[in-house]
């Protein structure tokens, strides 16, 4: 490049003037640049900071009016931002959606559809979901990823799952939304994917052992909303504190926060960016799978799970005879500071480096992810999230919890 | 293309209505001499050619039954396994193979060039004693590279459709969502990811534009705006720049796929289109600082 020099050439010659008024035509730019980054900067901070006047309302007002919130029809969009510090075992789905369930798709087996499979990606990384309900027959959730998407659509007794990035669908028929635990392709309930369900598993720990107080107000996808936050009042627990936006008008959630103890960005951030709570249309929830795409259904599909049995040997052993075995598991402590303690069976803990269980590259991994910790239990591994800890020790009992590690290892030692 | 005109009538007004016209004689022989470039139509043979290569290479490697298998790497992987469905599928997926190279690159050439080109050829003075004015012909420039965006695009989309409906068979059309609609339907909306493609491109043209005046080289204004979009691009997949990636002008470019969707997701593409408009207004008037400015030497 050989960049002109023009202002010297001039204003050099006598013509301050001139030279000035150049300069001055930069201003145009720098101005343009400059109110971009200034809108850009403080829209969001004008949006955040204008909180609407609310009437005043007690925390256990608003508590019931959740729960009296009746809300059976709405859509819109939940942008869910999951940061547990699960440790990064290269490649684990992050935000590119899809990518998961394409890598298997090939394989014959399982259906990279499968609910179960593809919500556990939600547990990191950040997505946007689109969700629509009309009362308890029919619910859909999408999870848009990179020029994909995944679909599951409740309507009446049926339930479809469909993978773009796979073309592949997964369908279940005689659901029914009572749930019974045959494995029939029900929903995931231990993955709640909308603000409401979260907010109703933080509302069930609500006791004497929580502060539940409301703190002022929020807009939240365009609606006034108020704020309840809930605190653990106990020491020892990993979590924060829990914030719920709670709309104004309906009673319903729209945004949940969970802060850790630790501080930092939120372990999770679940929340509309926008709702509308009229009737979605009927036909959002009418499917049908796409030309060509590869549709298991969900018997076929507990059937080519056993005939693969071989393949997937680890984890049926463990489904149906290591959890026989659990059963002898007890909670130490009560509220947030619970604990679980469970005998692993064998009564052996992880394989130590000189047992020779374990390739010594496995072995390293897995040494890895824990934290070597003793005690007047013995000695055992920590294994840390951002929200959840457990502690794996040498003679094969485990301590879990949302608590922090030192509480793990004082558990560990007082039942000892 | 049409933004020269409509910023013209409004500045200059009804009584100037001949210079009005002026500026449209301007922009079209503008068009004319870079629509007739050989570098132009060779740039366009090649953006044509991407869509038929794609489509032969999926033909060929489905020709025994199989699937395409799972893909992911390159753009649009869950476009390609729809192209043997049907064939509209291959517009999608030869946009999406283009947008990230292939399409800026020409867009970066034909920008580069529009400017610093005239310098280098020692028209730029010529073109300057016409009684233009800088700040016109600055505005005929981009927008004929704004014109050269959108051809550049449908020359994809179109070449891509041809070979499309001659390789695989064509019909109902599957969204993303899993949703269906009736091909005439899918053409719309080809069409409309061809122009938001097409829109992706006005910021790369508005900074092609700008590296332009800054130099008299054609050819280091060229390779200037191409290095600018290779760097953005590597810059884009590096994790630690998370809080810089939302102001970079191809961050959203993969948006249209949401086009695709059932409903349409349009919070991606409103930001790609504000996105495109902030460079646009950026280094636009920055274009614009500079062109004014500047002495001309050639």
């Amino acid at each position: 490049m050989a960049p002109y020099e023009p202002e010297q050439d001039t204003s050099e010659a006598g013509e301050p003037r001139t030279g000035r008024r150049k300069a001055a035509r930069y201003v145009v730019p720098v101005a343009v640049a400059g109110v971009a980054a200034a809108t850009i900067g403080l829209v969001p901070a004008l949006a955040t900071s204008g909180d609407p006047d609310l009437p005043k309302v007690t925390a256990q007002e608003l508590v019931e009016k959740i729960a009296a919130s009746d809300t059976q029809q709405l859509s819109g969009n939940v942008k869910i931002s999951t940061d547990l510090g699960l440790p990064s075992l290269g490649g684990v789905p992050g935000g590119l959606g899809g990518g998961g369930g394409a890598d298997r798709g090939g394989d014959g087996e399982g259906s990279a559809a499968d609910p179960k499979d593809k919500l556990m990606e939600l547990a990191s990384g950040t997505h946007t979901l689109r969700v629509a309900a009309d009362g308890p027959d029919k619910q859909k959730v999408s999870v848009l990823g990179d020029a994909s998407e995944y679909s599951l659509i409740h309507n009446g007794d049926e339930v479809w799952a469909y993978d773009s990035a796979s073309n592949e669908a997964y369908h279940a028929k005689g659901f029914q939304v009572s749930g019974d635990e045959s494995g029939k392709g029900e929903v995931p309930e231990d993955l709640p994917a909308t603000p409401k369900e979260f907010a109703e598993q933080a509302l069930k720990a609500v006791d004497d052992t929580t502060s539940v107080k409301v703190d002022g107000t929020a807009q939240v996808a365009g609606r006034d909303a108020y704020r309840l936050v809930i605190e653990p009042k106990q020491t020892g627990s990993t979590v924060g504190r829990i914030t719920v936006a709670v709309d104004a008008k309906t009673g319903t959630p729209l945004k949940f926060t969970l802060t850790p103890a630790a501080g930092g960005a939120a372990v999770i951030d679940a929340g509309f960016t926008k709702v509308d709570f009229g009737k979605p249309s009927a036909d959002t929830f009418d499917f049908a799978p796409p030309k060509g795409a590869k549709v298991t259904e969900a018997d076929e599909h507990a059937k080519g799970e056993r005939d693969t049995e071989d393949r997937n040997k680890g984890g049926k052993e463990f489904k149906e005879e290591d959890l026989n075995g659990l059963d002898d598991w007890k909670v130490i402590g009560k509220g947030w500071s619970s604990i679980a303690e469970l005998k692993l069976p064998g009564g052996k803990g992880l394989p130590t480096s000189g047992s020779g269980d374990v390739p010594p590259d496995a072995q390293k991994l897995l040494d890895s992810l824990g934290d070597q910790v003793s005690g007047k239990f013995g000695s055992g591994t920590v294994f840390s999230t951002r929200l959840v800890n457990a502690l794996i020790t040498d003679d094969g009992t485990v301590y879990a919890g949302a608590v922090t590690k030192d509480a793990l290892v004082k558990a560990a030692n007082a039942a000892h | 293309m049409s933004r020269a005109e409509v910023v013209d009538v409004s500045r200059a007004g009804a009584p100037r209505e001949p210079r009005w016209i002026w500026t449209l004689g301007l922009f079209r022989s503008e068009l004319a001499i870079t629509f007739r470039r050989w570098r132009t139509i060779a740039l366009l043979g090649v953006l044509a050619a991407v869509p038929v290569l794609v489509g032969v290479a999926v033909r060929i490697e489905t020709s025994d039954g199989s699937t395409v298998g799972g893909g992911g790497e390159g753009g649009g992987p869950a476009f390609i396994a729809q192209v043997t469905n049907n064939g509209l599928f291959l517009v999608f997926t030869a946009l999406a193979a283009t947008l990230p190279f292939f399409l800026p690159m020409a867009i970066g050439v034909v920008a580069g060039d529009a400017i610093a080109g005239e310098a280098n050829a020692g028209t730029l003075r010529y073109l300057l004693v016409a009684p233009a004015g800088r700040t016109r012909l600055l505005l005929v420039k981009y927008a004929t590279t704004l014109t050269f965006c959108l051809v550049a695009t449908l020359v994809v989309a179109v070449s891509a459709l041809a070979t499309g409906a001659l390789l695989f068979p064509l019909g109902e059309v599957t969204t993303i969502s899993g949703t269906r609609m009736g091909f005439g339907e899918g053409l719309v909306r080809a069409l409309l990811i061809a122009l938001v493609v097409a829109a992706s491109l006005i910021g790369v043209a508005a900074l092609g534009l700008f590296v332009s005046t800054l130099t008299s080289s054609g050819i280091a204004a060229m390779a200037t705006t191409v290095g600018l979009l290779i760097t953005v691009q590597i810059l884009d997949q590096i994790p630690q720049l998370d809080a810089l990636h939302p102001y970079f002008f191809s961050h959203y470019w993969l948006s249209f796929a949401d086009l695709m969707r059932e409903p349409v997701y349009w919070d991606d593409l409103i930001k790609n289109f504000q996105i495109q408009g902030l460079y646009a207004a950026v280094f636009g008037s920055a274009a614009w600082a500079r062109f004014g400015a500047k002495d001309i030497m050639a």
